[in-house]
């Protein structure tokens, strides 16, 4: 019984995780509306997110500032006690993949703006299905078919 | 077609858990990933080259400036390209 | 659309609110060296405070605090401050981005770099705040009838 507590908590930050990831996975395949799935990649990365820095956690550390003034002499009065830090790599990274998701997120909805004002509908099998019929209005492909018919 | 999908998201998930298996605990100090000297150069070292006190920021701006500088680069890039496909004004 | 006013409480509330945000968020950026924060940071709750005043206020009286224009120069002066920081690195000898070598103080090339540091966070600070306000502005939908009028023409060129 200790051994399955064991492994519960030695991996229970990487299960939550895949959960969330699976969520964000089925937002963006199964459904139809072009604004869900761009909200089912958001969560995707939320979830990657999450878990590069459930990576950089060490027992016992603390936030990676130092310690400076009255807190830094009380350690360095003491007997030797050592700060511990998490590691501050994966920070760093995953602030920079934050702003990217966000840059990714603004240009994905401003394309789908241009695609409403197209299309005149959101969902992807009206918008297949319109692209299927081969409207002349809408594709030039299908204008320069129909005048080489004629 | 939600069925499909289901299928593959269960069947994924399954692998992933599975192969998460062999990675370090959560908290574990002896992981690789900290284990690396170089993140004992920097924190030890970030206050004496870089003069800040918040490790994270001294990364940042200092021994990984060069990404930090592509990374505005991409933002500024979003703002530009949403005004090009959006902007309904003369320019 | 623009006919409706939000009520009065909301109204002051948030004309009481908005310059403590902003104080906070350059708080936020100027302590990125010694706490938690920085330029990103700082950057998008700047913009968010105008995007507040945007929302309960209308979209002619943002347009007076942050126009256009304005937020083009604030972008591009933003990585433009970043790009001209690593030249003058270069300028003095170092490599790109390599703060210690610019003379300022004589002899302590960590205090310059703190000083450079803190001049780049303030540099992606606006950036990130013109990016933000830029982007809230485009994306929200035409709110006075000339504006739907204008839209649908340039929509049918």
């Amino acid at each position: 019984m200790s051994g399955i507590i064991e492994i519960i908590s030695a991996e229970f930050n990487y299960w939550i995780y895949v959960t969330l990831m699976m969520i964000g996975f089925y937002a963006m395949i199964a459904k139809k509306n072009l604004v869900k799935k761009v909200i089912g990649a958001n969560i995707f990365q939320t979830a990657i997110f999450l878990f590069y820095i459930s990576l950089a956690e060490v027992k016992g550390g603390t936030a990676p500032i130092l310690l400076h003034g009255h807190e830094g002499a009380d350690v360095a009065h003491g007997a030797v006690n050592e700060v511990i830090y998490v590691n501050p790599l994966p920070h760093v990274l995953i602030l920079t993949a934050i702003v990217v998701a966000v840059s990714t997120t603004a240009v994905a909805l401003a394309l789908i703006i241009k695609i409403y004002q197209e299309y005149g509908s959101l969902e992807e099998d009206v918008i297949l299905a319109y692209r299927r019929q081969l409207q002349p209005e809408f594709s030039e492909y299908a204008r320069q078919k129909q005048e080489g018919e004629q | 077609m939600k069925l499909a999908a289901l299928l593959v998201v269960i069947l994924a998930g399954g692998m992933l858990i599975y192969a998460g298996q062999d990675l370090p605990a959560f908290g574990d100090p002896g992981s690789p990933a900290y284990q690396h000297p170089i993140i004992d150069h920097y924190i030890t070292n970030s206050e004496t080259e870089s003069g800040v006190g918040n490790i994270v920021t001294a990364l940042l701006a200092n021994y990984r400036g060069y990404d930090t500088l592509g990374e505005v680069t991409v933002i500024f890039t979003a703002g530009m390209t949403v005004i090009l496909l959006l902007r309904r004004r003369e320019i | 659309m623009s006919g409706i006013q939000e009520s009065v409480i909301i109204r002051t509330v948030v004309r009481i609110m908005v310059p403590f945000i902003q104080i906070f968020a350059l708080y936020v950026i100027m302590h990125g060296s010694s706490g938690p924060g920085g330029g990103f940071q700082g950057g998008v709750i700047f913009g968010a405070s105008i995007i507040l005043y945007t929302m309960i206020y209308g979209h002619k009286e943002g347009k007076k605090r942050m126009s256009d224009k304005l937020s083009r120069i604030l972008s591009s002066s933003g990585v433009a401050i970043f790009a001209l920081t690593g030249i003058l690195c270069l300028v003095f000898g170092g490599m790109f981005l390599q703060y210690g070598v610019v003379p300022l103080l004589p002899d302590d090339p960590a205090q310059v770099s703190r000083l450079l540091i803190d001049v780049v966070e303030i540099g992606i600070g606006i950036t990130v705040l013109a990016v933000m306000i830029s982007l809230f502005f485009d994306i929200s939908p035409p709110e006075t009838e000339e504006e739907e009028l204008v839209a649908s023409e340039e929509a049918g060129q």
